[in-house]
């Protein structure tokens, strides 16, 4: 079976749907392709007010702006194909999606894009102890979004590990919840979030173990989780011998911060480099955050972990730039929209988090002119054009 | 022991998805409809999903969005379904699967 859009979005969380309505509403024929039951990405699950001025909605929580989000896409007459996964990316702007769900029948579909978008996120990082693998220990995300999303509780008693803005906020939605946080553990020897978010935690009394790290996950006789041995940390991190606790827990949320997920980008060869600021690996891009291929762009957590609002507004550059490319917005219009955009991540960057990350910005569109300077025209990967 | 979240101060708890029965390693356990059967078995007290393949080790819920596959069980008979991102609907029949989709020994 073989389908045309003009531009195809991979994700459909805030970065995706943001480039999805942009180019949709320049007159694109757009498809949004996302593997979950619902769009929205991980917006859905944070029910916290988001900070920033009142351009990025500060005070508005971020489930409300998902649902305005998917209602503008909608609006827009963007077509949005859930349960479909994306397994391949092809010479030629060819995407592999493997449309229907685990228990139905699944079918492979190529479709023929003039631009693509990779909005595919980020995954969370894992902290390896002794059984770390026992039911029970999970990421921080997924204790999220059992609550946020499912109005279910991980367990009654929880461990969280990390004490970056994740980790702070899940253990607060946590409590929220109605469960328990019996110990927040970060190896470092100061609280890695914001202040604000600390404070809230230390109010409600959950006892915070700094320079102490999760040694061992003890599973009951049900294979799940029951107990979690901690210990106190030296200046390498390595675990003290005799200082071990045991506490009683059912549940370990491991809030070790995420790494972009843009393993798509990969198989078409796309340019990478290292930022640690951002989270890993993440594909290069220039201003209309293309990447180093003519017509693949890249928005959000894919090319750089950061906020939900500075996803939203990369991916409006994303869906700009492409409408621009399939010459539906004048040149002039859509340099005067990336400015006005590029203007507003110039805010959200600031402050003692936010400068890093934009230094981390300024490396990487540096790094692109440097190494590519005008992106590759033809879209065949290297190897394969030496294997033809 | 049941999960389910009662009260919160931000969401609206009242569930708006019918209750329904799905049967789980042959016992009947209530879900709402529409949930992933991750959640509904998860608030269940549920928290096994499946055994790995060479070691035989207990999986459950670890990422929760369908990357981790660690939840993978075997849903009216279809091995590696991937229970955080598959819908509850009535009547299913879900397993505790075995390495590569093998029943569990009773």
């Amino acid at each position: 079976m073989m389908i045309r859009k003009e531009v195809v979005v991979v994700g459909a969380g805030p970065a995706g749907l943001s480039a999805a309505i942009e180019a949709a509403r320049a007159g694109a024929d757009t498809l949004l392709v996302d593997l979950n039951l619902k769009p929205g990405g991980q917006l859905f699950k944070q029910i916290h007010k988001f900070f920033g001025s009142s351009s990025h909605r500060s005070g508005t929580r971020g489930i409300d702006i998902g649902k305005l989000l998917v209602r503008e896409a909608q609006e827009a007459g963007v077509e949005l194909w859930l349960k479909s996964t994306v397994v391949g990316l092809f010479p030629g702007y060819k995407v592999g999606i493997q449309r229907g769900g685990d228990d139905e029948t699944k079918e492979l579909v190529t479709v023929h894009a003039k631009k693509i978008v990779i909005a595919t996120g980020a995954s969370e990082n894992v902290v390896r102890f002794k059984g770390w693998t026992t039911p029970g220990v999970m990421g921080a995300g997924a204790a999220q979004t059992m609550v946020n999303v499912n109005h279910v509780k991980p367990g009654q008693r929880i461990v969280m590990l990390g004490s970056g803005n994740v980790g702070l906020i899940v253990s607060y939605q946590l409590m929220q919840a109605g469960c328990e946080v019996v110990a927040l553990v970060e190896a470092a020897p100061n609280i890695g979030g914001y202040a604000v978010h600390a404070a809230k935690i230390c109010r409600a009394g959950v006892p915070l173990y700094t320079k102490h790290t999760i040694v061992e996950a003890v599973a009951g006789e049900d294979g799940c989780l029951r107990q979690v041995v901690i210990a106190q940390v030296d200046e390498t991190f390595q675990p003290i011998p005799g200082t071990e606790q045991t506490l009683e827990a059912d549940c370990v949320a491991i809030g070790a911060g995420l790494k972009p997920s843009a393993e798509l980008l990969r198989l078409l060869n796309c340019r990478f480099m290292f930022s640690g600021a951002f989270g890993g690996y993440i594909p290069l891009h220039n201003e209309k955050m293309e990447t180093s291929l003519s017509g693949i762009y890249v928005a959000g957590d894919s090319t750089g972990v950061e906020e939900a609002n500075t996803a939203l507004e990369e991916g409006r550059i994303a869906g700009v730039s492409a409408a621009e490319q399939l010459g539906l917005i004048d040149g002039a219009r859509a340099d005067a929209r990336r400015t006005e955009i590029w203007e507003r991540l110039k805010a959200l960057r600031q402050g003692p988090f936010g400068e890093r990350r934009q230094t981390a910005e300024d490396e990487i569109l540096r790094e692109y002119a440097a190494q590519v300077g005008v992106p590759a025209e033809e879209v065949m990967p290297e190897v394969l054009t030496e294997a033809i | 022991m049941c999960l389910r979240m009662e009260h919160h101060v931000v969401l609206d708890t009242a569930h708006q998805a019918p209750t329904v029965e799905i049967t789980v390693d042959g016992r009947p356990v209530s879900a709402y409809e529409g949930e992933p059967i991750l959640a509904a078995l998860l608030a269940n007290g549920i928290r096994v999903n499946r055994y790995t393949v060479k070691r035989h080790e207990p999986r459950g819920l670890f990422c929760g969005i369908g990357q981790c596959t660690d939840c993978a069980m075997i849903v009216d008979g279809i091995p590696n379904v991937r229970t955080c991102i598959t819908s509850v609907r009535a009547g299913m029949v879900v397993e505790t699967q075995d390495g590569l989709g093998k029943k569990v020994a009773p």
